[in-house]
């Protein structure tokens, strides 16, 4: 523990070195209502990579989450300011088309949705809204997202049940099968685990793992243990604001900052 | 703390006069239950022969039936449900996933909550100012359909705002996040996953609106004769009850309570299937 | 192996390429038409209204206040009032409730604190049975099979044992024939009191069981518990169900037209036959022989609008949104 460490981190200079970047959060602010949930954060999340982010409960991190596919825009009194960069465009100005924007960031939540239809619809929902796909395609399609979400096996004989009727875990991974069937660049997951047993947290962060060669993934989890496994990058939020950001190893084994190291190693949470 | 044995006693006496008396309200409302049901068995079952469901109403003194009746309400119940279906599904869409805690909304509520309870008569004056005396000119059975059907909206809509309610934020954030327009969120999410609260409602609407009479009075009128004209007066069953119990003579008076246990019996029926339903929904 | 190839064949579609999603040029029309439908609600509350008062008006100017105070209902000679129809409107439901509220109370009371619970879902659903009987059935039990048995075993020997020139001969005096306004507002007590034992029982479900477990805890009684806890808990509801109840009774038609007898003048008795706004629009609109006399029962239906649009409104604001479930 680095007992000179200083209280602030210049987060203007969070940067990803090794690989270009996604998704570029700049100067955002966040309010519901009167209330400001964000302020000023910046960063940068890497492409094809796991980007995590961590901190106490109230921090901030869901809603980043949230901006991110601009989900708050369901919801009156809720706004945001600031630039968030997606291969050069600001997705936050205003004329930019939600539903095509949702369909380039997937997201996956806390509590597994399934649709109330079959497994094979859950997973062609979505990418019926987009293409025609002729059966033998679509078919492909599925199959390709349920191996991918590590479920095509447990459920390959049984694709006309309905959806409700897998456990929690299975649940969960058809909804990052049905994220993934409309080909995102980029998932947003949302405490995944949190609500799942160890197992089929494990099995998630598999799944993950071999996920983010071909994603960007963001992470929002409570579970240090899981960032530090899955996360090549990680952000440490508090109270609405980027306390510090950088490689997982380095802040995990050398945080910059008081304020993250305390956390990490469980003085708060 | 002292107690006085005469305090406890009487307090002991006055729950035991409590209990007897809610046993014996609880009792009384039961009785009322069987005495009815056993005079629509009794009476009704009398009432049936050969000629029930093959044959139209009759004058009195003549052979007859329940055929027109019947057809007549099939189609009256049957066209008003279809339109309630309608405007009551969309409408209390509206109050659940557009209205929000709007004026508006607040405003629709509470009118909602008025038509449910208003009386039906009313109704039927309403229709028949609308339809028989302007629009349409004549008693018909688009006429009785419609003010059927105004009653039946406010169920259905009000049980299809709070089923939609129920939902879970996080299934219409799932289907928008893949980019799905809400409208869609609606029809293939939302209202699947509401389907058999909904259907409930539907069931309840049905059965309220199966037994009304008193706006078919001057609406749909009536009709000796079988017809499928609702362009004109058609025959129902509970206006057969109206006119034949109603009247002097004893066969007419048989018809009409082979009538009511019919319609009692589709009325209770639907109402227990419904609360079955419900029930079996609540238990998962 | 199959997954490196599957990857390989599906080509990841270009973000330029890709199409917008079906169906999202139609989403600002859902809403309008959904909103469109809610509307329709108001435009037919607002409908009556019009259609009532329009229509009642030729009534309402040639007869003016006298309208409201005098009792003669004459189509022949074209000469209409409705002060006996708006007594026996308000009679008739006040009576019900009298009787039904203690016994929709105590059958609410039973279902939620003293019912075994085996019996409890089939009480239940026999309580809700009873509010699913159409009205007209219960008319016609009125007169075929309840008003015989009244006349026989209540209505002549009350008339008998009644003092003569005392208030009590007064109020029963009359034919014993089973139909009239007491026959009729039991009738319609029958009708409202599973509607009120229905909603005060969702109502006292939500009373929190720590309350009602430290009331017993105290050591008081069953009786106790209810009627100093969790009915007081719930007053403002438990009136606004009385007042739903009120408002239902009110307008009833079918099951007081058979039974009321149908007479326009004043009552005197209890037994005295008479007819409520419901049951003579039921019974003359048909058949209305002037359009005078079709003003005056529409006139006559805006008054009833209006009495039970009052009372439906003070019960929802006593019930606040509470659903009945």
């Amino acid at each position: 523990m680095n007992t000179l460490a200083p209280e602030t981190f210049d987060v203007s200079v969070a940067r990803v070195s090794t690989r270009p970047v996604k998704l570029d959060v700049q100067e955002l602010d966040f309010f519901y209502g009167k209330t400001h949930a964000l302020k000023g954060v910046s960063m940068p999340f890497a492409e094809k990579g796991v980007t995590a982010l961590i901190g106490p409960s109230g921090c901030g991190k869901s809603t980043l989450l949230r901006v991110l596919n601009r989900m708050y825009a369901l919801y009156p009194g809720q706004r945001a300011t600031g630039r968030i960069m997606l291969d050069g465009e600001d997705i936050l100005r205003p004329g930019v088309n939600l539903s095509m924007l949702r369909a380039r960031i997937g997201m996956v939540f806390q509590k597994p949705t399934p649709f109330p239809m079959s497994i094979y619809d859950n997973v062609a929902f979505g990418v019926r809204l987009y293409e025609t796909l002729p059966k033998a395609e679509m078919d492909a399609r599925v199959e390709d997202s349920l191996r991918r979400a590590a479920l095509w096996d447990e459920v390959k004989d049984q694709l006309a049940a309905s959806g409700l009727g897998l456990s929690g875990g299975q649940q969960q991974r058809l909804c990052v099968a049905r994220g993934i069937a409309v080909k995102p660049e980029i998932l947003l997951l949302d405490e995944p685990t949190s609500a799942l047993d160890p197992i089929s947290s494990a099995k998630l962060e598999e799944t993950v793992t071999q996920l983010k060669a071909d994603y960007t993934i963001i992470i929002v989890t409570h579970n240090l243990g899981q960032a530090a496994r899955v996360s090549d990058y990680t952000g440490f939020m508090y109270l609405g604001e980027l306390v510090e950001f950088g490689e997982t190893g380095d802040i995990f084994t050398k945080p910059a900052t008081k304020r993250a190291s305390d956390y990490i190693t469980g003085r708060f949470g | 703390m002292a107690v006085s044995a005469a305090r406890v006693a009487a307090r002991r006496v006055s729950n035991g006069a409590f209990v007897v008396f809610c046993y014996l309200v609880t009792a009384i409302a039961l009785l009322f239950l069987a005495a009815v049901l056993w005079t629509l068995i009794s009476k009704g079952v009398g009432g049936f022969s050969a000629d029930t469901f093959t044959m139209d109403t009759p004058p009195a003194g003549s052979r007859g039936g329940l055929r027109n009746a019947i057809t007549g309400s099939i189609m009256l119940c049957g066209l008003a449900m279809l339109i309630a279906l309608v405007f009551g599904i969309l409408a209390g869409t509206w109050l659940a996933e557009y209205a929000g805690n709007s004026r508006y909304g607040s405003a629709v509520r509470f009118i909602n909550d008025m038509l449910l309870s208003a009386p039906s008569i009313l109704i039927g004056l309403f229709v028949w100012y609308l339809l028989v005396a302007n629009i349409i000119g004549h008693f018909s059975g688009i006429a009785g359909s419609v003010a059927l059907a105004l009653l039946a909206v406010p169920v259905i809509a009000r049980t299809t705002e709070d089923v939609l309610r129920l939902q879970p934020t996080s299934l219409r954030e799932s289907g928008i996040a893949l980019g799905t327009p809400f409208w869609t969120v609606v029809r293939k999410i939302l209202w699947r996953s509401a389907g058999s609260g909904i259907l409930t409602g539907v069931l309840l609407a049905f059965a309220r609106i199966s037994g009304e009479t008193a706006p078919l009075l001057f609406t749909a009128l009536s009709n000796q004769f079988q017809s499928f004209d609702m362009g004109h007066e058609i025959a129902s069953l509970p206006v057969v009850m109206f006119n034949d119990a109603l009247s002097a003579y004893d066969d007419l008076q048989r018809l009409a309570w082979a009538a009511a246990l019919l319609v009692s019996a589709a009325v209770l029926g639907v109402t227990i299937f419904a609360r079955f339903m419900s029930r079996e929904r609540k238990s998962t | 192996m199959t997954e490196t190839t599957l990857i390989a064949a599906a080509p990841r579609t270009g973000v330029a390429v890709r199409v917008r999603p079906r169906g999202e040029g139609f989403e600002l029309w859902f809403e309008y038409i959904c909103c469109a439908a809610a509307t329709m609600l108001l435009v037919t509350l607002g409908g009556l209204l019009v259609s009532l008062l329009i229509g009642g008006l030729p009534a309402f100017t040639k007869f003016g206040f006298s309208f409201f105070v005098t009792s003669n209902w004459d189509p022949v000679q074209g000469v209409f009032g409705i002060a006996a129809l708006m007594l026996d409107t308000v009679l008739v439901a006040v009576l019900a409730l009298l009787m039904a509220v203690p016994i929709a109370f105590g059958v609410a009371f039973f279902l939620v604190e003293l019912c075994p619970p085996l019996l409890r879902r089939p009480i239940g659903t026999a309580v809700e049975l009873l509010a699913g009987i159409p009205s007209i059935v219960f008319g016609m039990w009125g007169l075929f099979v309840f008003g015989p048995l009244f006349a026989q075993y209540i209505e002549s020997p009350l008339m008998n044992a009644a003092p003569p020139g005392s208030i009590w001969d007064t109020l029963t005096s009359g034919v014993p024939n089973g139909t009239g306004i007491l026959s009729a507002s039991i009738i319609v007590a029958m009708m409202v009191l599973p509607f009120i034992a229905a909603t005060l029982r969702e109502l006292l479900l939500t009373v929190p069981a720590q309350v009602r477990e430290s009331a017993y805890g105290l050591g008081a009684t069953t009786g106790e518990v209810v009627m100093k806890v969790t009915l007081p808990y719930v007053r403002r509801g438990a009136i606004g169900a009385v007042m739903l109840g009120l408002g239902r009774a009110l307008g009833e038609t079918m099951a007081v037209t058979f039974i009321i007898g149908n007479s326009h003048n004043f009552p005197k008795s209890l037994f005295d036959a008479g007819a409520t706004i419901a049951s003579t629009i039921a019974n003359e609109f048909a058949e209305a022989t002037s359009p005078m006399h079709t003003a005056a029962l529409l006139a006559s239906g805006f008054i009833l609008f209006v009495i039970t649009f009052a009372v439906l409104a003070m019960a929802r604001m006593m019930l606040g949104q509470a659903r009945e479930g």
